[in-house]
């Protein structure tokens, strides 16, 4: 039974720890704004810590000390009152002084991470929707912006100034080793800046309940050296891979005359859909349906046959296809890099 | 003994309450196919001819979630592009009690599927049959056909009409009984 105990205890430390690395964790910054944050959260604890172990010292001690009886106990004891005035007041003095010095130190990071996109000469329209995130790059070319969905690349090492909105609900933006969380709220725009100090993709989750699938809105920051940014930019305004096959073809035919496009869109071709994630490119994605599934032949399949068993609420309802219908179309959708 | 039996008869009313209504989200072909002929026009020679029904009307009539998805569907498919919110543009008003083609379930679940002479597009093929019949059941609700237990209440945007769970009947409205 100890020995179980132990080992539960072993893996739940160790599993505890787990959390705090890897790309979603604001103890493993890897940006201003979180490096910021991560010595702020540090600073607190630390220093809360130590006051803390003081007073259970101080109420410690009294507890274990016997009552010493007064000789007299008529008598006042002037001095010992003076003693413990003046302790009582050096304590409360001491807790101002820290609580002041928490607020300042709290207020001086805040202006610094309001300060890391001043100069940023990027900026990205977010929008939350039940369950996934549009993307939206602004440009002064109006033939330059750009719209995906769920994936916002960024370039490396420079600001970039999130627009945060939502369609329907309160939603949150959270990329834990980036930044701090801001929510998306209808008809209200926060501004975020973010900084990723080095290349890398950085996972980011919805942290504001908004229904029935919310754990499943994640989303990702892949940061990138610049040329590969700007590669990638003008790779996406491309419209749609034409079909490659006859298969594919195919299934361009069943994706224009189906459902699919009174919802979705695909840059190129007749559909204009809004109110679901763009699939021009979406093959170039990592994962599909806002991080529940990895891109792959098969998860496509998987999630057009039956989004609501995937992601069960979801606003994408299942659509009546046969064998050869769903193949045609996770042909044509593989084909859209 | 008896304050246990009050207390677990209260638990028992305690938990009643954690009754939630299904969400039916996968398509349900057990209970019909939606693809039975429906009359296009009550006037029969002989007298009127019973309209048939299909069991999804009913479990999707009185049904909060359809209800609400119906609702944002009617948005989201531009419905309101020629309906506007209800009160018509180029279409007829759907909140008034007026119905060219009858205000069954299945009549209008035949109206957005088929679609109409003058001028209502088919849905056919571009909207799935329970989404067809969600829409068809928050039609419905804008002319106070609805339970206002079911149907959609306040919403989050500016609002063109009292939220659907308050309209009015609107085939009673104005006329005493
Ligand atoms: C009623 C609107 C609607 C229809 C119809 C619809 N979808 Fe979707 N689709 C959505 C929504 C909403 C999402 C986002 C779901 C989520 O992540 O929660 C989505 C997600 C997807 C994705 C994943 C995109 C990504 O980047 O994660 C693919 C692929 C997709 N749909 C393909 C299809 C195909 C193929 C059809 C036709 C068989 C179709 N959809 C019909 C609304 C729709
Ligand atoms: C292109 C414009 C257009 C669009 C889009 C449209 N409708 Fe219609 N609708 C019409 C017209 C016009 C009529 C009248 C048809 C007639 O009289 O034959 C009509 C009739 C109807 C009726 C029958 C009303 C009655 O009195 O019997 C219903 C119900 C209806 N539409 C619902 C919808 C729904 C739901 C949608 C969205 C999926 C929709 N319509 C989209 C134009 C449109
Ligand atoms: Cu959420």
């Amino acid at each position: 039974m100890k020995r179980f105990a132990s080992i539960a205890f072993g893996t739940a430390t160790a599993l505890f720890l787990q959390g705090c690395a890897g790309w979603q964790s604001a103890l493993d910054p890897k940006g201003p704004a979180a490096s910021e944050l991560a010595w702020l959260i540090w600073f607190f604890a630390g220093l809360c810590a130590v006051v803390w172990v003081l007073v259970m010292i101080a109420l410690a001690m009294p507890l274990m000390m016997r009552p010493r009886e007064p000789a007299e106990p008529l008598v006042l004891d002037a001095g010992a009152d003076n003693r413990k005035l003046r302790v009582v007041m050096t304590a409360v003095g001491l807790t101002a002084v820290i609580l002041i010095g928490l607020t300042l130190l709290s207020f001086f990071a805040n202006r610094t991470l309001a300060a890391i996109g001043s100069d940023a000469a990027l900026t990205i329209r977010v929008t939350g929707h039940q369950w996934w995130w549009e993307v939206r790059y602004e440009d002064a070319t109006p033939s330059r912006i750009l719209t995906t969905a769920n994936e916002i690349h960024i370039p490396a090492g420079e600001p970039v100034r999130l627009l945060l909105t939502s369609t329907d609900v309160i939603h949150s933006f959270w990329v834990p080793s980036l930044s701090g969380k801001l929510d998306l709220i209808p008809g209200h725009m926060n501004v975020l800046d973010i900084k990723a100090d080095k290349p890398g993709v950085y996972r980011g989750q919805c942290a504001e309940f908004c229904g029935a699938q919310h754990a499943n809105m994640g989303t990702f920051i892949i940061a990138e050296p610049r040329a590969k940014f700007d590669a990638w930019w003008n790779d996406q305004l491309q419209p749609a891979a034409a079909p490659m096959s006859g298969e594919a073809k195919a299934g361009e035919d069943l994706f224009l005359n189906r459902p699919c496009v009174m919802c979705h869109k695909i840059g190129g071709t007749p559909a204009g859909g809004t109110v679901a994630p763009d699939l021009t490119h979406v093959a170039s994605r990592q994962t599909l349906a806002a991080g529940t599934l990895t891109m792959s032949r098969g998860n496509l399949a998987a999630w057009i046959a039956d989004p609501q068993g995937v992601k069960p609420g979801s606003h994408m309802p299942v659509v009546d296809l046969s064998g050869d219908e769903l193949n045609a179309i996770v042909a044509y959708l593989e084909g859209l890099k | 003994m008896r304050p246990a039996v009050v207390m677990l008869l209260l638990a028992g009313l305690a938990l009643a309450a954690c009754q939630r209504e299904e969400r039916d989200t996968r398509p349900q072909s057990a209970l019909g196919s939606g693809e039975q002929p429906t009359p296009v026009t009550t006037l029969e020679p002989g007298g009127q001819r019973p309209s048939p029904s299909d069991n999804k009307a009913a479990s999707f009539e009185a049904n909060a979630f359809h209800l609400s998805e119906g609702k944002r569907l009617f948005g989201w498919f531009n419905c309101s592009g020629c309906h506007a919110n209800g009160g018509g543009g180029m279409g007829p008003a759907l909140m008034d009690e007026k119905w060219i083609y009858g205000s069954s379930m299945e009549s209008i679940h035949a109206t957005i599927r088929d679609g109409r002479p003058n001028g209502m597009p088919s849905f056919r093929d571009m909207i799935p049959d329970d989404q067809i019949w969600e829409l068809a059941a928050f039609v419905r609700s804008l002319s106070g056909n609805a339970p206002s237990a079911a149907a959609p209440s306040r919403d989050d945007d500016m609002m063109a009409h009292p939220s659907e769970n308050r309209m009015p009947n609107a085939a009673t409205l104005g006329k005493s009984p």
